[in-house]
């Protein structure tokens, strides 16, 4: 069995209570970094876990917070981002709901290293359940001399507070968070200047994904070197994966990074195979943001290897044969599931959110879902193919935010991998409406049945 | 000094400055919408971007924002480039997706910052074929139109209104290709500034509604550079007219006075040219019928010539014609238009410019200081744009914080705005009510006027004394600042108060300071009558009884009270006005002559820092009355004095008189180039070279084009025809350059972005140092006032529509012009027993007056406000002490306390 550092004890029940948390060995690496170590230590000790920020761009989180700038009398803040928009990324969610002592003492060790006495939980609007977990976790963690002034007689204080978000996943983007969080409207900032150096109201600012911030407790308790351990190469530690789509066990898994994508897919611990005794045609390996890759490429790098569930593996290809890790979001798709309505959906979606402040993403993003939108329900032409490539090569790398990536890979991979596809909705409308494209020539290289049963 | 290479030719350019304004500066077309020369770059559009190379051997490059990017040490950078120019172009396509391509309709059409880049671009074939986005319109009010659909997503209104001008009532709304730039619900937009998006925004979204009653293209105007003629800034304008008719004013951008920007009340107020006020025709009182033109004018000179003429100039009218007037009834029987008091004020404004004890700061120029004390003004309505600019001036500080601290450049809008967030430099304002600038203020403080200037000694005192005595406030921010600025004026009615900011002034320079000084008048040529020193009006009374009275485009009973008025009215044997616009006065008179209004004529004014500005005649108007009232007055003279007539009497034969009286008016003919100007041998055209419809408009009069009128007074035609190229700054009629037919043309008429013009901003400033320093009158002058029981001080509270007289008569400004009230503080109201709403009675001079109470909570115990200069509260026209009779307990509501 594969190691557990942020699910170990989700099933003791009673572990979103302190009480159970704390008897379980919760908030121990309060009371040792706060008692015997300077903040530096943390910041070091992260550093040498390698981990990486598990909010998407897996930018190492320890180098992050090395980059904060540390003026004299000004405020330094911690942000979590616990926005978890991403369609087919639900990890964080879960995390929150089940053992919210886990983010709250992370996020104590993590304000501690950063020297932030006030720290924000900026939630997903419409997560209102676990906003009202983590208000009840923070109180319990006040009351029991965990926060507020002077922590365990330390001289630490700190505040968290939580801040519920209006729903707009532009804001889960750490810029558009924070001009939310300061009461504005949620649009991107250009950077420079990075947050480390101008974030909230003006000041610098650390924004970490819920999930990371999680981790930081344990490598706190256990050492960096220890994590660092765990996982494979630069891909240190383990992670939480949101399987969803064809499989028969959807869920939250945490998986040690460098397990095999085959593995995750069909083993009877993760996601136990393709529902109904299908055969994988796709999957989006790390939330809708991501290059969509047939079986075959998922499955197995260029060079026969089997692919890895890191960043580097993921990523391996580049964007010829690659994708990424991304949030996490692990969707997978059946021989029956049709790329060009999953295209159009995902674009859908970019479209709905795009802030709306740069002109390609704001006009590219909706002028791709009309486009898509035409051709699978049998209105498209040949030439909207490579409109949609031309579309989304323009707004690629030349938007204010990486919304506008977001939006342009999952259509461009989508064409790039599945352009038979697309160009059979062009020349079968009727067929198209009635049935769908099946498997064709992305054949699962995995003779499914057998091998997972 | 740094070089850029742009497609590999070298140039030298200043580092720092972003690429966009450096190609602009250059000379370049780049096409862009988000960045705006006075809000800097938020990189937004994308519609600017380059190509830039690291070095000599990158030819790859990359694409990047050009209003984004720093110019380094050595930078190469390409425009031409192909994927710059593709990408270029689908930021065009983009914005065409859903734009409703209604040119032909749209009042934005051929002065359109969209159809420029659009054709800059070369974008030509539409490949989005999807119905397109639609949106409600809203209503906005009396001033500007909404037409939603037109937009382009640049932000740019938002930006302005609510970032630059402190707007608080427009924003962004909804989301994606869906945002939606309004009002929460309809209504009239509140800021003052509101006239402004007509020019800010790149498309037909916002435009200017009262020039939808008379619609003209760009093309199709006749302009001509002016001057606002609605308070005493002096903003430069362009005047448009079309059949006969004012129909647009927009800004003239002048680095020194206004900028890009003019507030609504110089924007909309030229309508009043256009009102039903206007005077056309000349009148006698007794048979008040029209009278042939050389009759009327052959029996003035007749009247002139056998009786004592006295003569009362105007603040509101051009020093030409005050000067005239002053030759023709002689130099000891000229008196200003002005009250005792104005008189003093405004001297006592004109003494400290002279003193130059200060810096004398133009408008521009509040920028530039960091910590401004207020005292006794209500920018945004006394004087607008100076308003706009103070909240400029308190950014100066933090963002020069956020250039030494995270090396944020100064045109990085949007960074520096997160950045900075609500913090400003020190701003003080000391009034008696609160002012819209009371949210940018480090401190504010209300009290009566009086107490107003014992303040500002009391700071006077506290920088004159030693440094470790200094524990006022805002002394020590005066002290602390690297430039202070004090900003006071003459709306109060309180001398003291200009002594105060005198003594404030120079308390700063004996203690090493460099402090400026900014003095607000009420009229646009109050600066200019002052200087002319001549004798208020109370002294004109002896010589009154018998004569013939002319009055000069003034109305008395603004200035003085009514039985002041009146009194001065009955002396006279006769009175002649010569005015453009009805009054109380001109209606009293026995003859009225009617005149030219800014539009119809030339002159030269001078505004509240001293600078003589000339304003242009846009257009001959058919009725030959309209002309100067220098010219007619002149005329008088000539037949007065048994003269020659000079047909050919150009104002710069005037303005060598004047100078030659006046020696303190020397450099005014330097305002404008004379009318033998000539470039490659022509004159600048009024009208722009695709002037439409001449041959035409005139032919239901006379089949053969008529002849065009020609100017004696300036080196401009009245037609299209001249020269084509960039006109000298002070005689530049429009802002257009080939493929520039927005105001965005105005890009190619500085020397860099945002700097002076080509030929330096026009205007001159008159006023020189006398240099004597005189010692520092620490001593307040400022009495204590006792006041009686329900006795108050009235205080004018001044609103920019509505209390200035000539805008208020423009329909939509007046629309705008708030119901005259009396404000009292919650202790007066008890004291009154009055609620909100009730009628109060005000008795003045034995009679009693009704206005409604409004509830103004921060002021005086001892203080009631009163809206200036509505015909409702016109008994009004200087500080009083005013008795208002308590309400019988039988109408009361039981709340009110007594005390
Ligand atoms: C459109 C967009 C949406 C994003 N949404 C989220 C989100 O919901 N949660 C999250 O943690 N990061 C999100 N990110 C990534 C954040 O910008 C940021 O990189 C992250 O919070 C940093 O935390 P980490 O370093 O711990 O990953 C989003 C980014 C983009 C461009
Ligand atoms: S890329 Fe899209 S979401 Fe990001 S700033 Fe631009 S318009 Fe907004
Ligand atoms: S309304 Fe005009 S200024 Fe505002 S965003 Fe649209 S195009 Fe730009
Ligand atoms: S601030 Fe004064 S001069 Fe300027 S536009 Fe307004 S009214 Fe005219
Ligand atoms: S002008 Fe540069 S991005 Fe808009």
């Amino acid at each position: 069995m594969a190691q557990k550092i942020l699910l170990k004890n989700i099933n003791i029940p009673g572990i979103n209570t302190f009480e159970v948390y704390r008897q379980h060995g919760g908030y121990a690496a309060v009371e040792k970094a706060l008692k015997t170590m300077s903040a530096d230590d943390v910041v070091e000790e992260v550093k040498k876990s390698g981990l990486r920020g598990r909010g998407g761009a897996g930018f190492p989180t320890g180098m992050k917070w090395s980059f904060l700038a540390k003026p004299e009398g000004v405020p330094r803040y911690l942000v979590c981002n616990a926005d978890e928009s991403e369609p087919g990324t639900f990890k964080d969610r879960y995390l929150m709901t089940h053992t919210p002592h886990t983010l709250i003492e992370g996020m104590i060790v993590s304000s501690f290293a950063l020297g932030a006495n006030t720290s924000y939980i900026y939630v997903r609007g419409e997560m209102m359940p676990q906003i009202r977990i983590l208000e009840k976790a923070i109180a319990e963690a006040k009351n029991a001399g965990f926060l507020g002034k002077n922590i365990l007689g330390t001289g630490y204080d700190l505040e968290i507070y939580v801040q519920p978000g209006g729903g707009a996943y532009i804001c889960g983007e750490e810029t558009a968070l924070l001009e939310s969080l300061e009461g504005k409207r949620g649009n991107p900032r250009i950077k420079p200047p990075f947050p480390a150096i101008a974030g909230l109201y003006g000041c610098p600012t650390v924004v970490n994904n819920v999930e990371s911030i999680a981790a930081v407790s344990w490598i706190v308790v256990n050492g960096g070197d220890e994590y660092a351990k765990i996982g494979i190469g630069r891909s240190t530690g383990t992670k939480l994966i949101s399987a969803s789509g064809n499989i028969n066990k959807p869920g939250v898994y945490e998986i040690e990074l460098g397990l095999s994508v085959e593995e995750f897919i069909y083993s009877d611990e993760y996601c136990g195979g393709i529902a109904n005794g299908k055969r994988l045609k796709a999957v989006v390996a790390g939330g809708s943001s991501v290059p969509i890759l047939p079986a075959n490429l998922i499955l197995k790098l260029a060079n026969g290897q089997p692919r890895l569930m890191s960043y580097e593996s993921l990523a391996e290809g580049g964007f010829a044969t690659g994708t990424m890790l991304g949030s996490g979001g692990f969707i997978v798709m059946d021989e029956d599931a049709c790329v060009v309505r999953n295209t159009w959906n995902f674009s859908r979606f970019y479209h709905h959110e795009s802030c709306g402040q740069c002109s390609p993403c704001r006009e590219g993003t909706g002028w791709m879902e009309k486009v898509l939108h035409r051709i699978e329900y049998g209105h498209g032409k040949m030439s909207d193919i490579d409109l949609l490539v031309d579309v989304s090569k323009k707004i690629e790398g030349n938007t204010i935010c990486p919304l506008g990536d977001a939006a342009a890979w999952p259509v461009a991979s989508a064409i790039r991998h599945f352009r038979d596809e697309f160009e059979w909705h062009v020349n079968n409308p009727k067929a198209a409406m009635d049935g769908n494209y099946g498997l064709a020539n992305y054949a699962d290289p995995i003779p499914v049945v057998e091998e997972a049963s | 000094m740094a070089t850029l290479y742009i497609d590999n030719r070298p140039y030298d350019v200043k580092e720092g400055k972003n690429l966009l304004e450096t190609c602009l500066t250059l000379g370049f077309d780049l096409p862009y919408f988000c960045w705006h020369p006075a809000m800097g770059s938020v990189g937004a559009c994308r519609q600017c971007a380059i190509k830039i190379f690291k070095d000599e051997n990158d030819t790859a490059g990359r694409l990047v924002m050009s209003c984004m990017e720093p110019v380094g040490k050595e930078t190469r950078i390409s425009l031409d480039h192909p994927d710059a120019e593709k990408f270029r172009k689908s930021v065009i396509e983009w914005l065409m997706t859903n734009h409703p391509h209604d040119c032909a309709v749209c009042d934005e059409g051929g002065s359109c910052h969209l159809q420029d880049m659009t054709v800059m671009t070369g974008h030509n074939y539409r490949r989005f074929e999807f119905p397109k986005r639609t949106y409600v319109n809203q209503y906005l009010g009396p001033l500007i139109n909404h037409e939603m659909n037109r937009c382009i997503q640049c932000y740019r209104c938002v930006r302005f209104y609510k970032d630059y001008a402190g707007g608080k009532d427009l924003d962004v709304y909804a989301a994606h290709n869906h945002v939606y730039f309004g009002r929460e619900k309809d209504g009239i937009l509140e800021s003052e500034f509101s006239g402004n998006l007509a020019e800010i925004c790149p498309t037909g979204v916002f435009t200017d509604k009262t020039l939808k009653q008379h619609y003209s293209r760009k093309w199709d105007f006749t302009f001509a550079p002016s001057v606002c003629q609605h308070c005493s800034l002096g903003c430069n304008i362009i005047a448009g007219e079309r059949y006969g008719e004012l129909r647009q004013i927009t800004s003239r951008y002048n680095g020194d006075v206004n900028g890009y920007f003019i507030c609504d009340r110089g924007r909309f107020g030229y309508e009043a040219a256009n009102s039903v006020d206007r005077i056309y025709q000349p009148a006698l009182k007794e048979e008040n019928v029209s009278l042939n033109q050389e009759y009327i004018i052959n029996d003035i000179a007749a009247l002139l010539s056998t009786s004592n003429c006295v003569g009362i100039g105007s603040p509101r009218a051009s020093l030409e014609s005050n000067f005239a007037l002053q030759q023709l009834v002689g130099n000891g029987n000229y008196y200003s238009g002005w009250s005792d008091e104005e008189h003093r004020l405004n001297k006592a404004a004109l003494n400290i410019l002279q003193n130059r004890t200060a810096e004398i700061v133009s408008l521009k120029q509040i920028e530039q200081y960091d910590s401004i004390l207020i005292l006794g003004e209500d920018l945004t309505n006394t004087a607008p744009m100076a308003a706009l600019t103070v909240r400029q001036a308190v950014r100066k500080k933090p963002v020069e914080n956020a250039q030494q601290n995270i090396n944020l450049a100064t045109w990085h809008d949007a960074a520096l705005r997160e950045y900075i967030q609500q913090r400003h430099s020190d701003l003080f304002i000391l009034h008696p009510h609160s002012t819209k600038l009371d949210e940018i203020a480090t401190q504010v403080s209300y009290s009566t006027p009086h107490e107003i200037a014992a303040k500002g000694f009391t700071i006077a005192a506290a920088i004159d004394a030693t440094a470790d005595q200094v524990i006022d406030q805002i002394a020590t921010s005066l002290l602390n600042a690297q430039k202070p600025l004090i900003i006071t004026g003459t709306s109060l009615f309180n001398e003291p108060l200009l002594a105060a900011a005198e003594a404030i002034v120079k308390a700063l320079k004996k203690r090493g300071k460099q402090p400026g000084i900014f003095i607000t008048q009420a009229d646009c040529n109050s600066m200019g009558l002052a200087m002319m020193n001549v004798p208020p009006l109370s002294s004109a009374f002896s010589k009154l009884s018998d004569s013939t009275l002319i009055i000069l485009e003034t109305d008395l009973y603004r200035n003085l009270s009514t039985e002041k008025a009146d009194e001065i009215m009955n002396l006279p044997k006769r009175i002649i006005v010569f005015d453009h616009i009805k009054s109380t006065t001109s209606e009293k008179a026995d003859i009225k002559v009617p005149v030219g209004m800014f539009s119809e004529a030339d002159g030269t004014i001078v505004n509240n820092e001293g600078r003589a500005q000339r304003f242009f005649q846009v257009f001959v108007p058919k009725n030959e009355w309209l002309k100067e009232s220098w010219r007619w007055l002149s005329l008088l003279k000539a037949l007065k004095d048994g003269k020659a007539i000079d047909e050919n009497l150009s104002i710069s034969n005037i303005q060598s008189t004047l100078v030659e009286a006046l020696p303190q008016f020397r450099g005014i003919e330097d305002a404008a180039l004379s009318e033998d100007f000539r470039l490659n041998g022509q004159k600048v055209p009024r009208a722009p070279h695709r002037y439409s419809g001449r041959t035409a408009m005139l032919s239901n009069e006379n089949v053969s084009e008529p002849k065009p009128p020609q100017d004696i007074d300036s080196p401009m035609s009245f037609t299209m025809e001249g020269y084509r190229g960039i006109p000298p700054s002070s005689v530049t009629p429009f802002f257009w350059s080939p493929g520039w037919n927005s105001v965005q043309s105005i890009n190619k008429f500085q020397i860099e972005i945002g700097g002076p013009l080509h030929d330096g901003n026009p205007g001159v400033r008159l006023v020189n140092s006398n240099s004597s320093i005189t010692p520092i009158d620490f001593e307040q002058k400022t009495e204590k006032i006792s006041l009686k029981e329900f006795e108050w001080q009235l205080v004018p509270v001044y609103h920019i529509f509505g209390s200035e007289e000539l805008s208020a008569k423009a329909p939509a400004i007046a629309e705008l012009t708030p119901k005259p009230y009396l404000g009292l503080n919650q202790y007066s109201l008890a004291k009154l027993n009055l609620q909100e709403n009730d009628m109060a009675t005000i008795e003045h001079h034995g009679r009693a007056y009704q206005l409604p109470v409004r509830l103004r909570a921060e002021i005086n115990n001892e203080v009631a406000l009163i809206l200036f200069g509505l015909p409702q509260t016109a008994f009004f026209v200087k500080p009083v002490i005013i008795k208002i009779r308590p309400a019988s307990n039988g109408i009361t509501n039981n709340n009110s306390k007594h005390e």
